[in-house]
């Protein structure tokens, strides 16, 4: 039984970052903008509120230098693609390899010391329940924060008019201007909302998850996400669960590895990948569900005709 | 009284061409306004720029006696400015009421909206179900929704871009009785069209526009079709020579029995099409979109192969599993419905579109492109089809519709094709250039060839096909002889199964 809640609970904070910059990059690519750079965006949140930890600051106010550096990042993405029309894939790249390299200077100061990692929350009662208190009530508060963004989100998207003005724009942004909104400026917001929650997600890798500056810790995290969003067929659902599946993967590699199973562990290492991207693959087969929420204009510089 | 709309020496350039040379014309509050001219000659530009989607270099626009300083389309809207556009300005993937909650103002209800829409749309006599969605509906249907959507507004003017391109004859009754319910109720409405004969029964006034200038005014109920025919074109409209036809003894394309699955959920599938197409006749296909053309295009022009060879006979030979490339070289040759992306590729000169049909014809020598032979090639179809263009180098998005469409034509025809396919073959296109493509198609029969045209207009269908088929359904009719059938007949058999059975509505909210 402990184990079980072990590997539960692991599933569970391993797939908190992914959550984070998937569903982020998801609300990004349903308004027509591909944003290759996650990763870099990912480093920089959390090479900025590592930083703001050792420097003193509080927690809420270290992962929301996170989320700000995360957003600040996107914004030169948003400059380059959305105002001076720069071919998107080559934008992102740009900026994943912009974001790990500045990540890597600025972290050349944060030394190999450990930091206390966010404190896990305490809930009078529910959390001393045997097996359920630690299976749901014993996360560190940004893990609720990712399910609530999941919650939010698929609200959003599915139920306002914000979420549909989005969509759509996602599907064909002159018919959006001919009809008056204001396409360059919404697809900013969500490019700043892709890049605040990639920042949240490189927060949550360097003050909860590894409490420990690493180069390059986010370690492809940013490109499975990318690939969880178009497997998931652009669905917040299938983010989620897609999300879990890699973390359920890599805690049980993990286990593995400990249990010392006759593989080599680069390879045990490798499977979450594998295995979270053969899953989607199988269930993205069905074309007509993918060319339904497939956003048409994904990638595709729009610019206001006069 | 003070005209609803004021326009006032409209100018605007684009590169290369003046789109709008000051024009000016006036509305009156109830009134049903035509705009007349071919392509290109600047009418889409001109309501754009009343609509406020794209600005005048100078010129004034006045709305009921005030003049619009800065425009956009907000600004429109809130004056009651509505437009209709040709190519619908709907969302594919979402639902009716969510496409018009788009475009409305006020608190996001979809539930009190759905409602509303099935009151005012039973008002006007245009049903639609406001929880399909818009990919799932046929084009009659989606100009429903944008008219509806307009009519949401309650607004002051409504700008039409030609409407009854894509109805049947029934359904132009129905919308003419909608324009002139609104009309009474003080909208005015703007038409643009290039059928005189739509103009001349529906609208009170019209505007002729030639190369962006004003050519005259007319009452077109008073006047002829071709006086203003005369002032759309400038010059004698060249009359159509249909001589009689003298077909082959034996039929150079044959489609047996042909049955197959539909593309997509979306499609339509075909059950037991059987047809003939002579050397030297034309026969016609008719129907409303979205009853199998595509597919029944699909697979004969070998875009889509078909396991049973001998379901389609080109001259004689088993075809059906053929390449397009394969067929073309038995002497076919396919002008698709879409100019852009499927009949040339939009970024490319035309001497590189040229290239892609017309490589049989020797442009290509050592799996090398002769350049040379191809811009000589582009520039023969450019001249001879009369092609408005910047030469050979112009690419094709730089044309206008119907000029491309003559370009295409032209590539086409200069292969000389023993047996020609041809979808739309006027669709957007001028008078003028329509005209002229459909001349061409009857000189290539008369030649001995066999055309194929699939169209939706009944008229061109009736100027120059010898026999008229009718798809429906996925079923197609039993041959017609033009001369002893009429636009009621083909109308009635184009709604005969009615076209889309009702499917199944999928929820947006998957997750």
């Amino acid at each position: 039984m402990d184990l079980f809640v072990a590997i539960f609970t692991g599933t569970i904070i391993a797939a908190t970052p992914l959550i984070f910059a998937a569903l982020g990059e998801l609300v990004v690519e349903k308004s027509g903008v591909l944003n290759l750079g996650l990763e870099g965006m990912m480093l920089m949140g959390a090479a900025f509120a590592f930083w703001a930890v050792i420097a003193g600051l509080p927690m809420p106010v270290a992962i929301a230098a996170g989320a700000l550096a995360g957003a600040a990042t996107s914004l030169l993405f948003g400059a380059l693609a959305l105002t001076f029309l720069t071919n998107q894939y080559a934008a992102g790249l740009a900026l994943a390899i912009f974001g790990s390299g500045v990540s890597a200077f600025l972290g050349r100061g944060f030394g190999s010391t450990p930091i206390d990692a966010l404190k896990r929350v305490h809930v009078p009662f529910l959390s001393d329940i045997p097996v359920v208190g630690p299976m749901f009530f014993r996360f560190d508060p940004m893990v609720y924060l990712a399910i609530a963004m999941f919650g939010l989100i698929t609200w959003f998207l599915y139920r306002t008019k914000g979420g549909l003005i989005l969509r759509t724009i996602g599907e064909s942004p002159e018919t959006s201007h001919a009809i008056g909104y204001p396409v360059i400026r919404i697809r900013y917001l969500a490019v700043l909302f892709g890049g605040l929650m990639a920042g949240l997600a490189g927060a949550y890798l360097s003050v909860a998850y590894t409490p420990l500056w690493v180069e390059n810790m986010t370690a492809g995290k940013g490109w499975i996400s990318l690939a969880l969003v178009v497997f998931a067929t652009w669905r917040p659902l299938r983010v989620l669960i897609g999300a879990w599946l890699f973390g359920g993967m890599t805690i049980l590699q993990l286990q593995g590895q400990a249990l010392g199973i006759a593989v080599p562990s680069e390879l045990l290492s490798a499977l979450p990948y594998l295995a979270t991207i053969i899953v989607l693959v199988i269930i993205s087969q069905n074309r007509q569900l993918l060319t339904l929420h497939f956003p048409a204009s994904l990638a595709k510089p729009f610019r206001a005709a006069s | 009284m003070i005209p609803r709309l004021e326009l006032r020496s409209i100018t605007k350039s684009y590169p290369g061409t003046v789109a709008n040379d000051a024009v000016s014309l006036s509305i009156l509050p109830g009134e049903i306004h035509a705009v007349l001219g071919e392509n290109g000659a600047g009418k889409s530009t001109l309501m754009k720029i009343i609509y406020g989607a794209a600005q005048a270099d100078s010129g004034e626009i006045y709305c009921d006696g005030r003049r619009i300083e800065a425009h956009n389309p907000a600004i429109s809207r809130s004056l009651g400015i509505e437009m209709v556009y040709q190519h619908f300005a709907l969302f594919e993937s979402v639902s009716v009421v969510e496409n018009i909650a788009l475009a409305v103002k006020g608190t996001f209800d979809l539930g009190r909206l759905a409602t509303e829409i099935e009151a005012l749309s039973a008002r006007y006599g245009m049903p639609i179900d406001p929880h399909r969605r818009v990919h799932d509906l046929s084009v009659g249907e989606r100009q429903r929704v944008e008219i509806v959507r307009c009519l949401l507004q309650s607004p002051k003017l409504l700008i039409l871009d030609e409407p009854t391109s894509v109805l049947t004859p029934q359904a132009v009754v129905k919308l003419f009785g909608t324009l002139r319910q609104l009309a009474s109720e003080g909208c005015s409405i703007v038409y643009i069209s290039h059928k005189l004969d739509e103009v001349q029964e529906l609208c009170d006034t019209a505007t002729v526009l030639r190369n962006g200038k004003v050519t005259g005014t007319a009452k077109p109920k008073e006047s002829t079709s071709l006086e203003l025919a005369r002032m759309m074109v400038g010059s004698q409209l060249p009359e159509m020579h249909v001589s009689p036809s003298a077909p082959s003894a034996k039929p150079l394309l044959e489609v047996r029995g042909l049955s197959a699955p539909a593309r997509d959920k979306y499609g339509t599938e075909l059950t037991d099409v059987s047809l003939e197409v002579h050397g030297g006749e034309i026969v016609g296909l008719a129907g409303v979109s979205g009853n199998g053309q595509a597919e029944l295009i699909a697979l004969l022009s070998g875009e889509r192969t078909h396991p049973r060879a001998e379901t389609i006979l080109i001259g004689g030979r088993p075809s059906g599993h053929l390449s397009a490339g394969e067929r073309r070289k038995l002497g076919m040759a396919f002008v698709p419905e879409e100019r852009l992306g499927r009949g040339a590729v939009p970024p490319h000169a035309l001497w590189e579109n040229a290239v892609l049909t017309a490589h049989r014809a020797g442009l290509v020598r050592n799996a090398l492109v002769d350049r040379r032979r191809a811009g000589d090639f582009a520039r023969r179809v450019i001249e001879r089809f009369k092609v408005k263009a910047n030469g050979p180098q112009a690419s094709a998005q730089s044309l206008s519709g119907g000029n491309l469409q003559k370009f295409i034509v032209g590539r086409e025809l200069t292969l000389e094709p023993k047996i020609l396919l041809v979808s739309q073959p006027t669709w957007g296109v001028d008078v003028g250039a329509a005209a002229f493509i459909r001349q061409t198609l009857v000189d290539l029969s008369r030649a001995g060839a066999a055309v194929l045209v699939v169209s939706e207009e009944l008229d061109e269908l009736f100027e120059i096909c010898d026999r008229l088929l009718v798809i429906s359904n996925g079923r197609v009719s039993p041959p017609l002889i033009r001369k002893q059938t009429n636009r009621e007949e083909i109308g009635l058999l184009m709604t005969r199964v009615g076209h889309g059975e009702t499917r199944r509505t999928e929820v947006a909210l998957e997750d």
